[in-house]
């Protein structure tokens, strides 16, 4: 026991100190806050204010165009011809021309400018113009005021889980999705960024010819077993880092930049709080109520199944595989013959990754219910569908097969391992393989 | 008092027996030789000893207790295969692979401070391995294995890759070791290192042991009576006087006088042979004629 931690000491330590973990521990940090932050500041920066000129000769829309934040419409009352010669010396970015139309409406706008317009003031006016265009039909057909901004309410679905218990508990599928597809990425990551270090790790003790001297000194199966360790807590190591180092550089961000995100904020608060429309007003209570049904389903979410199990497919999910990646590293002389051996052994990781989105689909259907099932692929997929609520006797059983075969596994691995390290020479085949799993310890 | 004892060891690896039935015994204080070919087991009988491997069949006693793991650290164990991790640095990687022989860390930094005085390495200690020759690192690794003063030494061809000055030095440690008290066990088939070192040998053939014992045991089963003359007579017919039981295998002229080597029936007839050719010769030299431990080896490997 003391020897495994012998081992497991120096393959921590020797990872940790080098280079490339430190600049990774870093780096990735720096990067996760920059996919974070910067949008939202380029969000603040980016935009400036647009100023359209409205030439219309059909009359009817003069009125039809709010100001927004970025956006600002003012009349122009010159003809069209004058307007596009002089509008950048008026100080408009673009004229807008409504011509006069051959029947009742027009059917057709343009935008004249020099330089683009951009997709969202494009996309602006034309909601505008076509909400206008459609109030105005009503008005004709004789439709009541009333009823046109009553008609602009839309309907939102709630689903409600019903509890064994009786409850009712607010579901959100898409958050779900999202918690499960992060979740299950996040296994599929580490097994493999970490399972071949452990491949790699045997390989490089195969290929410097120290193995024989260490296993004189201890079992072959420990030396494997402080390997594997010592790499799992590498990863969580740099995992935990990444958790600290990223919140320190957001809060350190946020203190920062706290101007600019305040504007943020205010720029979304004037965005929903500025409409005066009373059928707009409807759509302000709605995103409300939509941040509250966010907040619902969140507390609809089990964190406590989803933290315990996340921590229990994402280590036996890690074993499983680092014991097989250590009997491939074992069983070759350099990196280059892996790939036979490799595919195999990925095949699963990469199936369960692929069908994260069908499971999220029906997330109680059958191969949502097999592949959570299947060791080799049961860490991903049941990942993906714990957030969805998983009835506790298929995490459970989900489990046992996982640790039963972890069991299995890792003894066949360490029975390859054994044979594997001291073989020099040639590539052994699948037979190979299977008859150094009966040699005699 | 053997150190060390391997009843009846077999081993099979699919469809290649390494080892049938192969009993050898160390004497405590001996360094023993163990000998063969490429391919006749050697390798495997010594990862058996180290429990690298375990037998299929078989026992190994260690000063009279059957082998348990435990006894790890009694043993240094220097492979064919050995190397150190490149990436380390020698200190930090000596001291880990002396703990890994059950040496605490001070115990290790003490000896290893010792041994890289005594080789005039101790400014090495920092530096990583890829740093260094290949006979440096050579170095290392024998000061690694003998470290924590093992009872039993075991080096699977020591002399396989070193150069000459390493070699030498090795020789002299392997001594020294022996005369300390530990028991040594080497593979080689490097014969003119076993005449050297060796007081035991044991010869492995094909999986299974032929020859065992003293080196000057096996040396006197092995000569046949055959001796070696050099004498000054003139133009002396050898076969005129010597009784025709009396085997002349050759006969040249030097510079002065004559060698010739006779085999005789026995060697109660060496005397009679002596005084034959003190009548008729001026004897300068008369010596019998022991085979080496090659020429033993080469019988003994290509006979049927």
């Amino acid at each position: 026991m003391n020897k495994i931690w012998l081992i497991i000491q120096r393959e921590y330590l020797s990872r940790v100190r080098k280079k490339s973990f430190i600049i990774m521990t870093i780096l990735g940090p720096i990067l996760m806050a920059a996919i974070m932050i910067v949008p939202a500041i380029l969000a603040s920066i980016g935009d400036e204010t647009k100023t359209v000129g409205i030439v219309d000769e059909s009359g009817f829309f003069i009125d039809a165009f709010e100001n927004s934040t970025n956006i600002k419409f003012e009349a122009m009352h010159l003809d069209i011809d004058v307007a596009k010669r002089d509008y950048e010396k008026l100080g408009y970015n673009m004229v807008l021309y409504i011509p006069k139309p051959a029947y009742t409406y027009p059917s057709k706008i343009f935008i004249y400018s020099k330089k683009e317009p951009g997709m969202n003031v494009e996309q602006y006016i034309q909601r505008s113009i076509n909400n206008d265009l459609r109030t105005m039909r009503l008005k004709d057909a004789g439709v009541s005021e009333e009823l046109i901004s009553a008609m602009k309410n839309s309907i939102d679905i709630s689903s409600i889980k019903l509890t064994d218990q009786g409850g009712e508990e607010k579901r959100a599928g898409s958050l779900y999705f999202i918690i499960g597809l992060v979740l299950s990425i996040s296994i599929y990551f580490f097994i493999f960024l970490y399972g071949t270090q452990v491949m790699r790790g045997v390989i490089e003790e195969k290929s410097n010819r120290i193995v024989e001297v260490i296993i004189s000194s201890l079992k072959p199966f420990q030396l494997m077993m402080g390997k594997i360790v010592g790499i799992a807590m590498v990863g969580l190591t740099q995992f935990i880092l990444w958790v600290i180092l990223t919140s320190a550089i957001m809060t350190g961000a946020k203190l920062a930049f706290s101007n600019e995100l305040q504007q943020i904020e205010k720029y979304q608060m004037q965005k929903t709080g500025q409409v005066i429309d009373p059928a707009n007003t409807v759509e302000v209570n709605r995103n409300y109520e939509k941040t509250a049904m966010v907040f619902e389903a969140i507390k609809s979410i089990n964190f406590k199944v989803i933290i315990f199990s996340f921590l229990f497919y994402f280590l036996f999910g890690y074993l499983i595989y680092a014991a097989l990646f250590a009997a491939i590293g074992s069983s070759v002389d350099s990196e280059a013959d892996t790939q036979q051996f490799v595919l195999p052994i990925t095949v699963p990781l990469l199936v369960a990754i692929a069908t994260v989105q069908m499971i999220a689909n029906n997330p109680d259907g059958p191969i949502a219910f097999w592949m959570s099932m299947i060791p080799l692929t049961s860490p991903i997929s049941m990942m993906a569908r714990i957030p969805f609520g998983v009835p506790y006797w298929q995490i459970g059983l989900s489990m046992l097969l996982l640790v039963g075969s972890f069991v299995l596994l890792t003894w066949l691995a360490g029975k390859i391992y054994r044979v594997g390290i001291l073989m020099y020479g040639k590539k052994p085949t699948y037979k190979e393989l299977a008859k150094w799993i009966k040699y005699k310890a | 008092m053997d150190l060390l004892v391997a009843e009846n060891i077999h081993k099979s690896f699919s469809n290649h027996k390494a080892l049938k039935g192969v009993s050898i015994n160390v004497p405590e204080g001996s360094i023993f030789g163990l000998l063969g070919p490429n391919g006749a087991g050697k390798t495997t009988l010594i990862r058996i000893i180290n429990q690298i491997t375990a037998p299929d069949e078989g026992k190994i006693y260690l000063n009279g207790e059957t082998l348990k793991p435990s006894h790890i650290e009694y043993i240094g164990y220097l492979p064919e295969e050995r190397g150190l991790y490149k990436k380390m640095k020698i200190g930090e990687q000596a001291i880990y692979l002396a703990q890994l022989k059950g040496l605490s860390k001070s115990d290790a930094k003490k000896q290893l401070k010792y041994w890289f005085e005594k080789y005039e390495i101790d400014t090495w200690w920092n530096r990583k391995v890829e740093e260094l020759s290949k006979g440096m690192q050579q170095k290392i690794q024998f000061i690694v294995t003998i470290l924590h003063k093992p009872k039993l030494l075991i080096f699977d061809e020591p002399f396989s890759g070193f150069d000459p000055v390493n070699t030498e030095l090795i020789k002299t440690e392997i001594l020294n070791l022996r005369d300390e008290g530990a028991t040594v066990i080497f593979s080689t088939h490097n014969m003119a290192s076993v005449e050297e070192i060796c007081d035991h040998i044991a010869l492995i053939n094909k999986s299974e042991k032929i020859l065992e014992g003293k080196v000057y045991d096996i040396k006197q089963t092995y000569k046949n009576s055959t001796f070696e003359l050099e004498y000054e007579a003139k133009e002396l017919e050898l076969s005129k006087f010597l009784p025709s039981n009396f085997n002349i295998i050759s006969k040249d002229k030097l510079e002065k006088g004559y060698k010739a080597i006779i085999q005789l029936p026995g060697d109660e007839y060496t005397n009679e042979l002596l005084s034959l050719m003190m009548q008729n010769s001026n004897i300068h030299l008369f010596k019998e004629i022991i085979p080496s431990m090659n020429e033993i080896f080469i019988r003994r490997v290509t006979e049927k």
